[in-house]
């Protein structure tokens, strides 16, 4: 049997092996970490910093840091929550994310992020920056004014699909996501099945066409917060109080 | 403005939906030469809109407008309906956005009548307007304000069975609807349908007793000949959801009929006027002189030849009697034709909800794809335009919308000269009476300006007298 490590966080009693991340410990152990970028089946990658922990006192984002035995993690504090729901946040003023309007709502991880944190509007300014949408391909629209460069579409494209479908370009306020070739997406192989699709967080990468067709009250965060799935006690958590637990606009 | 002019601004103070001021201008002999209402429409959102993916849009366009979202989002589900090729809806998908659109008309109906006009009614216009309003109704008569609540919040219930939400909704998708009514929804539904169709039996016979008693002080207050314009369908019946364009003029002659929706534009023109933002469309035929008409609830009836349920229709023959079946061209009579409409939502909703065809599963059909389409849908204001082009990307390239409140631009423009003429004429002061009755026929048409303004039951206006050189010979103030 292979040995396995124990720690604490918020002095719950942890298990994990060799190796694992202090998120996919959590995972197995019923405790809800917020995440943006980390998905299960892709490889860390560690840029929207969401899943914020103090290991020892240190921050560090619990999807890239591997468990140590007997390390001490803070995860469900009010400072972190706070810096999360920052995060949160000036996501939403970064881009433009009209909930109302958007596709994605009721299935989309930012909204349902900003429901559990309850943020009902942001407290920074909306930058309202331009950004152009490639609606080239036939199947496929990328609306850049959602995105939020969590990379998701481009791992999943190389690790899950086998392709090369995205990158990104530009710097700092700048950067945006960009097709693997000079025409859009229309010049890449990407398919309206793709997992790269699947792995979107937010209504960026879309497959066409589909909209509004799942009713209200049958998306995936209509009854229950984000993160539930995950947690073993979710009434346990300082960001799921009863006023929080609203539906998806 | 010409020396000798003189100009009496009156001015909503609070801004919301669609933010409007009056301006009435004298000539030299102090007579009343013309009003104008002035209503900023949000014109940004067709510039706004470009780009946008085509099957967003019946969604997207619920932010036009916080007072009949549905109305938009139909009409725009209707043109893209087009677009996507899908000429003729599964019967479930039909009969379910013919019951939201009765449900969105039951409760814009019923905040019409019991918040903005049944305290005019009930109390009389020279009332006191500090009582006035809502509150005043709830005080005098508690039952009525009741019913106007349930009835409203019923309409509210049918929109979230039907569309998912109370406001902005997501029920009509390209090619259909996304979801049917299940049977819960509709046992739900039907457990307080009798008391709703009874309530608006009552207000159909409160709206008609009230306009004949009063007749002689209702008739010529804002009142004018004009044409008149909505949707029927191809054998004349009421409908405010599919139909084709027919006008008539004031006297009944038929001006237009059986007009093709996509082409809508080969009998209606659109003017702009340097001094609004509005466009006024006219009837081609008529010119942009006469070609003007009005829209909504008094249209609708005078346009149609029969209501498809027992009630309503029983009620549109009575009131037709009143002018002899000609159409009617009494602004006030507004209230009366609404409540009708009121009657025949409850109607079909009842109709609607026996039916088994909206426990179907087949929901939405494509056909052969196209670059343009329009839809047109009667909305409770009147009739509403949505005409969308796009491109092989699925992008709306080309948007334009005719509003209900920018139909009757023209018409609320005659309605509040009339006014003037009749209280103003060679008086240099706005008497309280004026400004009552400027406010109350503005409120017949229910112009989103109207109901968004007082929401709570009172219009807040200013009133200024200008002379030739613009200084203020009278103001008048009243805050909501
Ligand atoms: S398109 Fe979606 S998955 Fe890709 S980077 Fe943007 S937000 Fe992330
Ligand atoms: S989830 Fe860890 S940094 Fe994004």
């Amino acid at each position: 049997m292979e040995q396995t490590l124990e720690f604490t966080i918020d002095g719950l009693p942890v298990t994990a092996a060799p190796g694992e991340t202090i998120m996919a410990a959590a995972d197995a152990a019923g405790i809800y970490i917020p995440r943006l970028c980390a998905m299960k089946g892709l490889s860390p990658f560690g840029a929207c910093r969401l899943c914020t922990v103090l290991v020892d006192g240190r921050s560090q984002s619990a999807c890239t840091q591997p468990a140590a035995a007997g390390m001490v993690v803070e995860n469900d504090t009010e400072q972190l929550q706070g810096f999360r729901k920052n995060l949160i946040d000036m996501l939403f003023v970064e881009g433009n994310h009209f909930c109302m309007a958007c596709e994605k709502s009721g299935n989309c991880e930012l909204q349902a992020l900003a429901y559990r944190f309850g943020i009902l509007a942001p407290k920074y300014q909306y930058q309202f920056p331009q950004r152009e949408i490639d609606a080239s391909h036939p199947d496929v629209l990328l609306d850049r004014n959602r995105c939020i460069l969590c990379a998701r579409c481009v791992r999943a494209s190389q690790e899950l699909d086998g392709k090369e479908i995205a990158g990104f370009v530009g710097r700092g306020g700048e950067k945006h996501l960009a097709a693997s070739s000079g025409c859009g997406f229309v010049g890449t192989d990407v398919a309206a099945d793709d997992a790269a699709l699947a792995a979107c967080p937010v209504g960026a990468l879309l497959r066409k066409r589909v909209g509004f067709s799942t009713p209200i009250g049958q998306r995936k965060y209509d009854h229950q917060p984000i993160g539930c799935e995950k947690e073993l006690r979710p009434e346990k958590s300082s960001t799921t109080s009863d006023v929080q637990k609203g539906v998806a606009s | 403005m010409g020396k000798g002019a003189e100009r009496i601004v009156i001015e909503p103070v609070t801004r919301v939906e669609g933010h409007g001021k009056v301006t009435i201008l004298l000539d030299e002999q102090r007579q009343v030469q013309e009003a104008r209402l002035h209503i900023v429409e949000f014109r940004g959102f067709e510039r706004f809109i470009q780009g946008r993916p085509l099957w967003e849009i019946p969604v997207l366009v619920q932010r036009l407008c916080g007072i009949c979202p549905v109305s938009h989002h139909l009409c725009a589900a209707k043109a893209i309906d087009h677009i996507v090729g899908a000429d003729q809806l599964t019967a479930t998908a039909h009969k379910m956005r013919l019951l939201m659109h009765h449900g969105q008309f039951l409760q814009s109906h019923a905040l019409h009548f019991f918040h903005l006009c049944s305290p005019d009614l009930l109390f009389g216009f020279d009332a006191d307007v500090a009582k006035r309003n809502v509150i005043g109704i709830i005080g005098a008569h508690p039952e009525l304000a009741r019913q106007g609540v349930l009835l409203r919040k019923y309409g509210q219930e049918i929109i979230r069975a039907t569309a998912g939400k109370k406001i902005h909704g997501t029920g009509a998708i390209p090619g259909g609807i996304n979801k049917n009514l299940s049977l819960a929804e509709r046992d739900d539904l039907l457990t307080d349908l009798e008391q709703i169709v009874a309530w608006s039996r009552d207000v159909v016979t409160l709206a008609k007793d009230y306009t004949l008693e009063h007749l002689e002080e209702l008739a010529p207050l804002g009142s004018f000949d004009s044409s008149h314009m909505a949707i029927v369908r191809d054998d004349g019946a009421y409908d405010i959801y599919d139909g084709r364009l027919r006008a008539c003029s004031a006297e009944g002659e038929v001006i237009l009929d059986h007009a093709d929706n996509q082409t809508y534009h080969h009998v209606l023109a659109e003017e702009v006027r340097p001094w609004s933002y509005m466009k006024f469309p006219f009837i081609r035929e008529l010119g942009p002189r006469d070609g003007w008409y009005r829209v909504g609830p008094l249209a609708r009836l005078n346009v149609c030849d029969y209501f498809d349920t027992p009630l309503a229709e029983a009620a549109r023959k009575e009131f037709a009697a009143v002018t002899g079946g000609k159409p009617c061209n009494v602004t006030m009579a507004y209230h009366w034709a609404r409540m009708i409409e009121l009657l025949h939502s409850a109607e079909t909703i009842d109709q609607l909800l026996h039916d088994p065809d909206l426990q179907g599963n087949d929901l939405v059909v494509t056909g052969e794809r196209r670059l343009e389409g329009v839809g047109i849908i009667e909305a409770p204001r009147g009739t509403l335009f949505h005409h969308y082009r796009v491109n092989e990307d699925d992008q709306i390239t080309m948007c334009n919308l005719i509003v209900s409140t920018t139909s009757n631009n023209e018409p609320m423009n005659r309605a509040v000269k009339k006014v003037a003429m009749d209280h103003l004429n060679g008086v240099e002061t706005i008497t309280e009476g004026m400004l009552n009755r400027v406010e109350v026929a503005i409120r017949a048409y229910d112009p989103c300006l109207s109901c968004a303004t007082h929401a709570m039951g009172q219009m807040p206006l200013v009133v200024e007298l200008h002379d030739a050189d613009g200084a203020v010979l009278d103001k008048r103030v009243r805050d909501a």
